[in-house]
């Protein structure tokens, strides 16, 4: 049994279907890479995971989603979202001080000690391998650091709430090549401590850091396999023709 | 070295001569903008130049009496009744704005209806916020003509001009902001007090700024509800000018109309040190 397991899911926007019976056993300590084309749903599923679309109006979930055996819709959404962390597609800083943005999330589930805060600030930075980089600068704002410092610090925004789960949703497609390596690499080195689920456009991507694969097509999971094998003896037709560039 | 991108003015003329509408919208533009300037240049100089003069150590007597028509007690007046109505507004339109926007549904009906409400409000005459102010707080109430009946009509009058600026600085917060501190766990409250009102920080201030300037500038509102007494106030139930209405008042008489321009520049003044206050204020509070 994996860290998370999805059965039967299905999300619908109003009359719109998104997902498609949706299950999946997603494993710890590994990365799992969501592939697919535009608006088949992989964002949509992977912000199931930590709830974010229960601020979605007009959004109805059916199914079941079980974080280490447990539903997620029985945790309570603020420990729910400590546990799973997310880092989104845009690097999204909050407007204020390197230090303030890494302690808010430790100050909301109550941690006030100064000493604390500045051992978890540390570590954090130092877990998203941008501590040398910052930690003169911890006092300045966030917004003057460059896109890839600055998705490098939210990812380091998330670890500082010790989750479990680290959802990443296309952490990578707006930043320059070398940032975008800096991360892989960074990812690379979470998932020993981390169970890591990340969506993306990028195929190479995905061959290079993960271990499974799923493949989602309209709102269905396709396949879903060990990366090798997904990428070089696909099971699916549609799986071959998506990975071999005749469509998407 | 040679700079390579600097154009002298023929090369500059050949280009309008190619296209002369764009002199022409030139032309517009920067003799609009001379106007402007000049008109303000105009009317501040002018008062400057009258007011300035007739300035006396007189004028700024504790007493009011009508030799020395005194606008120490306007100055006092002018200065509660800024504070008074301030702290009944802001907080009110602040955190009906933080419903708008945070918390009612898009496209609810009641949402809608509010927002027209606010915008037909703040498009009304002040005079009629002083006669809803005369008949509600002066006379129904029984307040009488009062500093508190001021600050309370002046209060309504600018909390449509205090939502509408925090609401919409509360919408230029973008999106990813929220959903950054939802997904760290933190509930809607906090995301509320500790990412997004100090982002709309600079937008609310400079709604309530606006503010300030209606506020120290009305009078019509004023002479209905807070009267025209020149004296300090003993209680906040005393009637009370303020620098305004002192200059209305004054100038009205037609016996001291020197004294009126030289309250109008202590009036002009007054306006230039809370607005500058007021920055310097945003800029401590936004740099947190």
């Amino acid at each position: 049994m994996g860290k998370i397991t999805i059965n039967n899911l299905n999300l619908y926007y109003g009359d719109f279907h998104a997902l498609k019976d949706i299950n999946l056993d997603i494993e710890a300590n590994k990365i799992t890479a969501l592939i697919g084309p535009s608006g088949c749903g992989k964002s949509t599923l992977l912000k199931c995971l930590n709830r974010m679309n229960d601020l979605v109006e007009n959004c109805k979930i059916t199914g079941k989603i079980l974080l280490d055996g447990e539903d997620i819709y029985n945790i309570d959404v603020s420990l729910l979202r400590k546990r799973v962390g997310m880092v989104f597609q845009k690097p999204n800083p909050f407007p204020m001080s390197v230090y303030d943005n890494i302690a808010f999330g430790p100050r909301t589930h109550g941690i006030r000690s100064k000493v604390k805060l500045d051992d978890i600030v540390e570590k954090s930075l130092k877990a998203a391998a941008i501590w040398d980089e910052l930690k003169d600068r911890l006092k300045k704002s966030a917004l003057e650091l460059s896109g890839g410092q600055q998705q490098r610090l939210c990812i380091a925004r998330a670890l500082a709430v010790q989750p479990e789960v680290l959802l990443m949703d296309e952490p990578t497609s707006a930043l320059d090549p070398i940032s975008t390596s800096k991360i892989e690499d960074l990812v690379l080195e979470l998932k020993k401590n981390y169970t890591i689920i990340i969506v993306t456009h990028n195929m190479q991507q995905a061959a290079r850091i993960s271990d499974k694969t799923v493949f989602m097509l309209n709102g269905e999971v396709i396949e879903y396999n060990d990366t090798e094998k997904l990428f070089f003896m696909p099971q699916d037709k549609r799986t071959e023709d998506y990975i071999t560039g005749r469509f998407g | 070295m040679i700079q390579i991108n600097a154009q002298n003015i023929h090369q500059k003329l050949r280009t309008y001569k190619r296209s002369p509408l764009s002199l022409v919208l030139l032309l517009l533009v920067v003799s609009a903008t001379i106007i402007t300037v000049s008109v303000l240049l105009f009317i501040i100089g002018y008062i400057l130049v009258k007011g300035i003069p007739n300035i006396t150590t007189d004028l700024f007597a504790w007493k009011y009496t009508s030799e020395n028509v005194s606008l120490a007690p306007a100055i006092i007046n002018t200065l509660i009744i800024v504070i008074l109505a301030l702290l009944i507004a802001v907080p009110l339109g602040i955190f009906a704005a933080i419903y708008l926007v945070e918390y009612a549904k898009r496209g609810n009906k009641l949402v809608e209806m509010i927002r027209l409400t606010t915008e037909t409000l703040a498009g009304i005459p002040s005079i009629i916020y002083g006669l809803f102010g005369l008949l509600f707080f002066v006379t129904a109430m029984g307040w009488g003509f009062s500093i508190l009946a001021g600050a309370f009509t002046l209060a309504i009058m600018i909390l449509p001009v205090i939502m509408r600026t925090t609401e919409e600085a509360l919408k230029a917060v973008p999106d990813s902001y929220r959903e950054g501190s939802f997904a760290l766990g933190a509930n809607k409250l906090r995301t509320v007090f500790r990412i997004i009102l100090p982002s709309a920080m600079p937008g609310i201030l400079s709604g309530i700024i606006l503010s300030i300037g209606r506020i120290v500038g009305e009078t019509a509102a004023l002479l209905y509800t807070a009267g025209t007494v020149a004296e300090t106030p003993k209680n906040l139930f005393s009637s009370g000018r303020t620098l305004s209405v002192h200059m209305y008042v004054l100038s009205s008489e037609g016996l001291y109309v020197n004294q009126a321009y030289a309250t109008a520049v202590v009036l002009l003044v007054t306006v230039i040190i809370i607005n500058w206050l007021s920055n310097f204020l945003a800029k401590k509070i936004t740099k947190g």
